[in-house]
């Protein structure tokens, strides 16, 4: 019994040296240790053992089946390994085809630049306002300061209507439907972005374009409020290195009145083609808000204060990503939009 | 305005470079736009003396010069000029020398003489052609017999200069003279001022027995000043002031045109000069025009004249259009003996409807429109007449005739120094602001406790209240110096609204499906109507027509974006790229209710998509046909996105819209109301825009998205039990609308039907002629069981039978 179990174990293990498939391994696994296999057989025969035999073949026929048991599974394992690495070599696929992703569609880049202005201010606590495009001439001219015949309304040639009604040539105559809609109440803090028309055509300027207003109107607004506003603003827009300059100009509805430039991110305010070698490119117009205006909308002069400030969203784009012709913004050329 | 370095010199004591001024007068809020140097490079050309001009004897053309020029040097010239003379100056270039276009001069030989430089015309010495006569401009430039033989030319033609380019706003129009550049330069930098004297004025004297002046529209024309100067001899004016009116740009006449837009460059003051003798009866009144009246103008114009316009007339007929341009008639000539010299203040507003109503804009009119300095008309005028009198071009009659109904008192302004730290969040002190107003020559009547009363200077005509002063002290205080902070009051809640929100949240559901955004002109060509086929009545054709536009082209404004994307379309395939998705997201105007001053027309948002050809291809997938199937999915997505449930959402087939093909449109319901419109777009109408591919287009109305759109979103807890999923395919009559089916299907199919979609179509050899198969994939589920296939069975065998009753369905085998 001894010898036969010896011998089993002898050829088994050298039977298993060859086996190099798992169909192999699974028969080798039915030929010994299957219910029916070799290794079973002999246990099933220690019956016939004396008691003293048994325990001694028992033990040896149990250290020889977990032996096996053992060789087969790191067989096992390496057989598995193999074949796994040769599956995967035939699975090679070419890594530098391109991926496969649904197409994404665009923002217009003007619509972009717009977002991200509206976030700013509604960051900084404003809300967006909003008004007609076809607008009387009264909000957009006469409510600011601007009487007809005043030499102010050559700043802006208009495309109009009628007499009385006109498209609007700047944001700004939602100030005074604002002031209109909420007085005598505190605050008024509003962005107001939109379309707004001149009549003009080349290449810096079209008949068709968009500005973001701006007002705040509070007890004790000062000068020194606008500066860090629009400072933080440009900071937030082109980058926290950028710096702004406000230099003295006139509109009617706002007094004192300032252009505000930004240092040029080109050459970092040094002077280059792009800034036309001042170092600072203009961004928007801004000042305190005319006390005739404060009191057309409403509000005392003496007891309240506020700034204004509007900027073009065009001029803002070319700037930001460099734009030499504004006429590209309104062509739509779909290799243009594609670059945003 | 244009702004003469040399002259501004004259003017005030100056210690900076153009460059230094140029800066500290941008930064003042006086924009200097440019500063141009009038030297074009020109080296080396300096005042000679010809001696002697003969013919070249190998060459008719050619004249062979010498000319003495610095030592007495002689140099032989070869010219082709036919304006020399003996004894004449001339601008000399020797070799060596640089003409303004660059050129080199050097030794040349001309048939077998050598020139040793060459003579110059206004163009080699880089000077405006265009400022001289043909004759001047032919020819040598002929230099004054005063200059010295040998003297560099450029400081003599005043070419030493630099002209600075203000743009000035319209608050500044005083600065449209140069002694008040002047003035605010001296503010900027404490130099002192070196303004030319003018005599005191004499009133009345040998001038009132003359002429005289009535103004029967005082409150268009406040002040009239006349002089008279006899003995006038017209002849060109001198070297100095010519070359000075063209270094700004004006070309010069004759000594009495000159001078008088000499001072107005100088004072600011537009003048005119009337051939006295030809006045009926010597007089000037200031009235309105007639209607009927006529007249020519100095450009030989004939201008029809009316009421609005304010005429200045001689006792019968008119002789200028106040302001804007002169007489043809009374016009100063060679005839002329003497002279009626007009110095006036008429009011703003008036000249510039008249100029904008003629068409014509000058130098003067300008000036007027933003109105002269009220108090000094008197002085320029005896300003012009000094320097008339300067330069040989007649004798000044004593006294003038001043008409001045109501001299304007200027108020005081009161300036308090709390507002002013008020408003700009400074703290300055009362003597800051003092050492300020003195610069702008403001003067302080009264001071108490840190409020002043002050008198503005007479230029100043825009300073008019407290924040005109606020504003000077902040400009001449230096904005940079003013520190940086924010607004202190209460925190706000900064917000969009929920329209916005909408709006925005569309555009982003568009664009992350693949459309690209676009933005086209509100304004469209009114034919436009007529390409889209719309019948004469058609609501989208009671469009805003724009009164003045550029071009037909922006004739009115849109009912609709159509035609702005169909012209998206149709550029884009010119260029080569037909496969296009798009949308535009903006306003529509409509005449409805617009009522002029009382009603505006109607503006409301809309967004319109259009596609055309396929998506981009790539190797792993089959391109997509960008048809209505594509753009109504992209629709669909949007609006269940924008938590709109897309049951409650009907597509109606629709034949009535023009522009649409009749088989392929639907207009979009959300809950039986009408959101919209999609299909695709009519060949006609194609072929009206040169479109060749086919194009579909979707639009809906915002404000009824915004209504229906909302966040709310109810979380239903996830099935236990798995869902079961079959496929049924039926066999129905062609024409059997998908909808119905689905509808019947899911009826029938409550509440284990989850979901259901159509994934197979067919039409063709396996199906009978008039017949079509649909292939829908069903997903059944119960809430407390795994379903079996027994109930499934039996589920598809009841909704089979539904289906052959309703729609005549069968089931496909």
């Amino acid at each position: 019994m001894r010898e036969k179990l010896e011998m089993l174990k002898k050829r088994a293990q050298e039977e298993l040296t060859g086996c190099s498939s798992l169909e192999v391994l699974n028969d080798f696994r039915v030929k010994y240790m299957g219910k029916k296999g070799e290794l079973t057989q002999i246990l099933r025969g220690m019956g016939q053992l004396s008691s003293e035999e048994r325990p001694i073949i028992g033990q040896l026929a149990n250290e020889i089946r977990d032996s096996l048991e053992a060789s087969l599974s790191k067989v096992l394992q390496n057989v598995k390994i193999k074949e796994i690495e040769q599956r995967l070599s035939h699975e090679s696929i070419d890594v530098t085809m391109p991926g496969v992703a649904p197409n994404l569609g665009r923002r217009h880049p003007l619509e972009l630049v717009l977002n991200r202005i509206e976030e700013i201010f509604v960051g900084m606590g404003y809300t967006i306002e909003e008004g007609p495009e076809i607008e009387l001439d009264y909000y957009n001219f006469e409510a600011l300061n601007i009487p007809k015949d005043h030499p102010a309304r050559d700043m802006q040639d208009s495309f109009y209507i009628t007499k009385d009604v006109l498209l609007r040539t700047q944001t700004s105559p939602v100030q005074a439907r604002t002031m209109e809609k909420m007085r005598p109440n505190l605050p008024i803090k509003i962005i107001v972005p939109g379309k707004v028309y001149r009549r003009d055509d080349d290449a810096t300027h079209s008949p068709m374009f968009h500005q973001v207003e701006g007002l705040v109107i509070d007890e004790n607004i000062r000068f020194s409020d606008l500066k860090g506003t629009l400072l933080s603003f440009a900071q937030q827009m082109f980058g926290s290195e950028r710096n702004i300059r406000l230099r003295p100009s006139f509109f009617p509805f706002t007094e004192p009145s300032a252009e505000v430039d930004v240092s040029c991110g080109v050459c970092g305010g040094a002077g280059c083609r792009t800034c036309k070698h001042t170092g600072w490119l203009e961004i928007l117009g801004s000042g305190i808000v005319h006390p005739r205006v404060l009191e057309m909308g409403g509000y005392d002069p003496e007891k309240v204060s506020g700034f204004a400030f509007g900027m073009g969203v065009e001029r803002i784009t070319m700037l930001k990503y460099d734009l030499d012709d504004m006429r590209l913004l309104f062509e739509n050329d779909i290799r243009f939009l594609h670059q945003f | 305005m244009l702004v003469s370095w040399k002259w501004l010199k004259e003017l005030v004591e100056l210690d900076k470079s153009p460059d230094e001024i140029a800066q500290l007068l941008t930064m003042s809020g006086i924009e200097v736009e440019s500063i141009k140097s009038l030297k074009r490079g020109i080296e080396g050309i300096s005042v000679a003396l010809v001696q002697v001009v003969k013919k070249h004897p190998q060459a008719d053309r050619l004249q062979v010069c010498q000319v003495v020029t610095g030592g007495d040097r002689v140099v032989t010239v070869v010219s082709g000029a036919t304006n020399l003379e003996v004894g004449q100056k001339v601008p000399l270039a020797q070799v060596g020398a640089v003409l303004a276009n660059g050129m080199k001069i050097e030794k040349t030989d001309f048939r077998g003489i050598e020139s040793e430089g060459m003579l110059c015309s206004v163009e080699e010495l880089g000077l405006d052609a265009d400022k001289f006569s043909s004759e001047e401009r032919d020819g040598i430039y002929i230099l004054p017999v005063e200059f010295e033989v040998g003297q560099d030319i450029v400081s003599l033609l005043g070419l030493d200069d630099f002209i600075l380019e203000l743009g000035l706003t319209p608050n500044r129009a005083d600065c449209l003279g140069m002694v008040n550049v002047a003035r605010e330069v001296a503010a900027l930098t404490g130099g002192n001022l070196k303004l030319p004297v003018v005599d005191d004025v004499e009133q009345n004297g040998e001038c009132a027995d003359m002429t005289s002046i009535e103004i029967q529209e005082p409150s268009l024309c406040k002040r009239y000043v006349a002089k008279v100067i006899k003995d006038v001899k017209v002849a060109p004016s001198p070297f100095w002031l010519r070359h000075r009116l063209m270094s700004v740009g004006v070309r010069p006449i004759n000594n009495i045109v000159d001078v008088t837009n000499y001072v107005m460059f100088e004072m600011g003051q537009p003048l005119h000069a009337f051939d006295y003798d030809l006045l009926a009866e010597n007089r000037i009144v200031v009235r309105r025009g007639t209607s009927g009246e006529e007249l020519v103008t100095l450009d030989g114009q004939k201008r029809s004249l009316n009421p609005d316009m304010l005429i200045i007339a001689d006792a019968k007929k008119s002789v200028a259009i106040a302001g804007v341009m002169g007489g043809l008639e009374t016009e100063v000539t060679q005839k002329t003996k003497t002279i009626l010299l007009e110095a006036a203040f008429f009011n703003g507003p008036s000249v510039r409807r008249t100029s904008q109503a003629l068409g014509l804009r000058s130098e003067a009119s300008q000036r007027f429109e933003k109105e002269v300095d009220l108090e000094k008309v008197s002085q320029a005028a005896h300003r012009a007449v000094q320097l008339m009198a300067q330069i040989g071009a007649g004798t000044p009659i004593t006294g003038n005739v001043d008409c001045f109904p109501n001299p304007e008192k200027r108020e005081s302004i009161v300036l308090r120094l709390s507002r002013i730290n008020q408003i700009l969040g400074t703290d300055l002190t009362p003597i800051i602001v003092e050492d300020i107003l003195e610069l702008l020559q403001i003067k302080v009547v009264n001071k108490e406790a840190n409020t002043w009363t002050v008198a503005t200077p007479s230029h100043r005509r825009d300073l008019l209240g407290e924040i005109d002063l606020i504003e000077e002290v902040a400009r001449l205080y230096g904005y940079d110096k003013i520190p940086t902070t924010l607004p202190q009051g209460a925190t706000t809640q900064g917000k969009r609204t929920w329209e916005q929100k909408v709006r925005s949240e569309a555009a982003s559901l568009l664009s992350m499906q693949g459309l690209y955004q676009v933005i086209t002109f509100s304004f469209i060509n009114p034919r436009h109507f007529d390409w889209l086929m719309l019948p004469e009545e058609h609501p989208l054709r009671d469009a805003v027509a724009v009164s003045n536009p550029l071009s037909e082209e922006q004739g009115v404004m849109r009912t609709t974006v159509l035609p702005g994307l169909l012209e998206v379309v149709r550029k884009n395939s010119n260029k080569r790229n037909k496969d296009l998705a798009i949308y535009e997201l903006g306003k529509v105007y409509f005449k409805e209710g617009f009522l002029d001053k009382t009603t505006l027309p109607k503006e409301k948002y809309i967004l319109t998509a259009a596609a055309a050809g396929f998506s981009e291809k790539n190797w792993a997938y089959p391109a997509i046909e960008y048809n209505y199937y594509y753009l109504k999915g992209v629709l669909e997505q949007l609006l269940s996105r924008l938590g709109i449930r897309l049951d409650e959402v009907a597509f109606l087939a629709c034949k009535d819209m023009q522009f649409l093909h009749p088989g392929r449109s639907a207009k979009i319901m959300i809950r039986d109301q009408e959101a919209g419109w999609i299909g695709e777009i009519h060949p006609l109408v194609l072929e009206n825009y040169e479109i060749e591919q086919k194009t579909t287009i979707f639009t809906l109305d915002l404000e009824l998205l915004t209504k229906e759109a909302n966040e709310r979103i109810a979380y239903q807890s996830i099935p236990r039990y798995p869902a079961v999923t079959r496929d049924l395919a039926v066999i129905v009559p062609e024409n059997t609308e998908v909808v119905d089916v689905t509808k019947l299907i899911q009826e029938k199919g409550q509440p284990w039907l989850k979901q259901i979609s159509l994934f197979d179509q067919y039409k063709g050899k396996q199906i009978e002629k008039g017949f079509k198969s649909l292939a829908f994939s069903l997903s059944w589920q119960a809430e407390d069981r795994t379903l079996t296939d027994e109930e499934v069975n039996l589920l598809h065998k009841e909704i089979l039978v539904v289906l052959a009753l309703k729609v005549g369905a069968k089931l496909r085998v």
